[in-house]
């Protein structure tokens, strides 16, 4: 088996590891924290008989390693259990959602991902001249903000005082693609400002890392032009730490949605999450987190395979 | 003194100011936190300097209590992740072998949760109470001190003076708190200022979900929160707290770059 089959096959072992060991950990979050589920559901008036009524729905009796392989098996079935204050299919209700949420996160990548690697070279180009101290500027004020109160300064210039993009974000099945767009424009500018910052700085980081190696100067020295010094040497090079800045954002977006989602009324994963929250209902809770951390996991996992395939050093062993 | 960079100077002044807003909050707010004294969503007047919020209590006044919660449990839960985080990652660098590893396993796995996601889930089932939130908040922020912290000492670990401690005879807590602490402190302490941010940044978060800060208690999140359904009738009370959190925000920042970078220039880094 070549290295690099072996280095992958490792390394997806480790997420699948993860996943389980976080399955637990969201699991036993849940039970060992002090409290009394059904008594947060139902508030301190309830009657004893309600409250041991809710314990034997919820399975709190059964010991807590039985209700975990449970919990597990059917998750891996697609089965996330019913909602406790609905009484719904939690699948059923997150499916669509979880579409909403992806097309939210995709959109946002197809603005953003462009826009933080091309800033982030013009940065490294004009590195301590106005523009990277500009961008700098910016990216200082724009992650000293957090993403809820972004949005809601851009709801009031831009959909309230301008009224340029509608300011709640309704999808619903039957909108064209072009509609969709239109009604999460201003969710989309949202997220790009708070990932573009970081994917930015990390961009010029990366790359300004590679132009200061020894072979970039050889290269210059030999009477290559620019042009050719980027392409040829230093491109192949800052492809991985870029790749994995992109994916680590990536990851962090899929995150930034819950808020956002909750600030334009998206009817995404996020609002759901939140809403169960607020209403303690536990198995919802559970099914989301163990899916955000799934889809965060596997993004991260993306980048760092993707940072083992663009490694020279691995892809042509001696 | 005389070096202070005049960015460090500004991000000095108004971090002071905002942290003695905060001690002061009952001398400078015009009115009681909870007070309800005008209309709803007054503009600013004299007698109202901001306005007034959804219910028609005073919003400079909610502003100043607001910020003296939220200052209070971003600070409290920053005291909290570097106490624990430093002192574990201090103790997991010097310690090395299986406990290295246990913690480290430990805290990649912590990490490896986004701290939203992984604060909501046990937010769901937790009484939501200001003890409660500094404990969840200092306890996943920990997980990122102790990672900078082990890194930090593992490297003064290996130092002749840590060595030389090590063959006197001196016990393990000596060579945490009095050779690695002193000389991990710069670093440390920019890594505080960011910390911070990311706790004001996250008890905001919180409670403007409706998660943190329970009414009638004010902080800038629930503000936002309370007043967001203004900003559809163009009213921009939602919005102070913004200029607030970004101030603040900024101006630690300024202070831990100036911070930060001294550290560096010491140790004469290219570029």
């Amino acid at each position: 088996m070549s290295p690099i089959v072996k280095l992958l096959a490792q390394r997806i072992a480790l997420s699948l590891l993860l996943l389980l060991l976080i399955s637990i950990v969201i699991f036993a979050g849940t039970i060992v924290l002090p409290g009394d589920v059904a008594q947060s559901i139902l508030g301190q008036s309830a009657t004893p008989e309600a409250l041991a009524n809710l314990r034997a729905e919820l399975g709190v009796n059964d010991p807590p390693v039985q209700r975990y392989f449970a919990w597990l098996f059917g998750a891996m079935q697609g089965d996330l259990g019913t909602a406790l204050t609905s009484g719904q299919d939690i699948a059923q209700a997150l499916s669509s959602r979880f579409w909403n949420t992806l097309f939210l996160a995709f959109w946002a990548a197809v603005v953003a991902v462009p826009l933080a690697i091309f800033l982030g070279l013009l940065a490294v180009r004009f590195k301590d001249r106005w523009p990277d101290k500009m961008i700098s500027a910016v990216t200082l004020a724009s992650i000293s903000i957090p993403e809820f109160l972004i949005g809601y300064v851009l709801m009031y210039f831009i959909a309230v005082k301008l009224r340029w993009f509608p300011s709640v974000a309704m999808v619903n099945d039957n909108m064209g693609l072009f509609e969709k767009l239109n009604a999460i424009a201003l969710p989309i500018a949202v997220l790009t400002l708070v990932v573009l910052a970081h994917m930015m700085r990390m961009t010029r980081a990366a790359i300004l890392n590679v132009m200061q190696s020894a072979y970039i100067e050889t290269a210059e020295l030999k009477g290559l032009n620019a042009f050719q010094v980027i392409y040829r040497h230093a491109f192949p090079n800052a492809i991985a730490p870029i790749v994995n800045v992109v994916m680590l954002n990536l990851a962090y977006l899929v995150v930034g949605v819950v808020v956002i989602e909750v600030v334009f009324v998206y009817p995404g994963m996020g609002q759901y999450l939140v809403d169960h929250v607020s209403k303690r209902d536990v198995p919802v809770v559970q099914a989301c987190g163990l899916i955000f951390a799934a889809v965060y996991i596997g993004l991260n996992m993306i980048a760092d395979i993707v940072a083992i395939l663009s490694n020279p050093r691995l892809r042509h062993p001696k | 003194m005389k070096n202070i960079p005049i960015s460090a100077l500004i991000g000095l002044f108004f971090t002071a100011l905002y942290f003695l807003g905060a001690i002061f909050a009952p001398l400078l707010a015009p009115y009681g936190v909870g007070e309800v004294v005008g209309d709803v969503w007054e503009p600013s007047s004299a007698d109202y300097l901001l306005g007034t919020d959804n219910i028609g209590r005073d919003l400079l006044s909610r502003m100043i209590y607001g910020g003296r919660t939220t200052i209070f449990i971003a600070t409290a839960a920053t005291v909290l992740s570097f106490t624990l985080g430093s002192v574990l990652g201090f103790f997991a660098a010097v310690m090395g072998g299986w406990i290295d590893q246990a913690l480290s396993r430990f805290v990649d796995l912590v990490m490896s949760i986004p701290t939203l996601i992984f604060a909501l889930v046990v937010l769901s089932v937790a009484p939501v109470t200001i003890p409660m939130l500094i404990l969840v908040m200092g306890l996943l922020d920990a997980t990122r001190v102790y990672r900078l912290a082990r890194a930090v000492a593992v490297d003064i670990e290996v130092m002749d003076y840590v060595e030389a401690a090590r063959l006197r005879g001196e016990k393990t807590a000596w060579i945490i708190f009095r050779e690695i602490l002193p000389n991990a402190l710069s670093p440390l302490i920019a890594e505080m200022g960011l910390r911070f941010i990311f706790a004001v940044l996250f008890v905001s978060t919180l409670s403007f979900l409706g998660l943190g800060v329970q009414p009638p208690e004010a902080d800038w999140g629930g503000i936002v929160k309370e007043n967001k359904e203004g900003i559809v009738y163009g009213i921009p009370a939602a919005l102070i707290p913004a200029f607030a959190i970004a101030t603040l925000a900024i101006s630690v920042n300024l202070v831990a770059d100036w911070v930060l970078n001294r550290t560096t220039s010491l140790k004469g880094g290219r570029g």
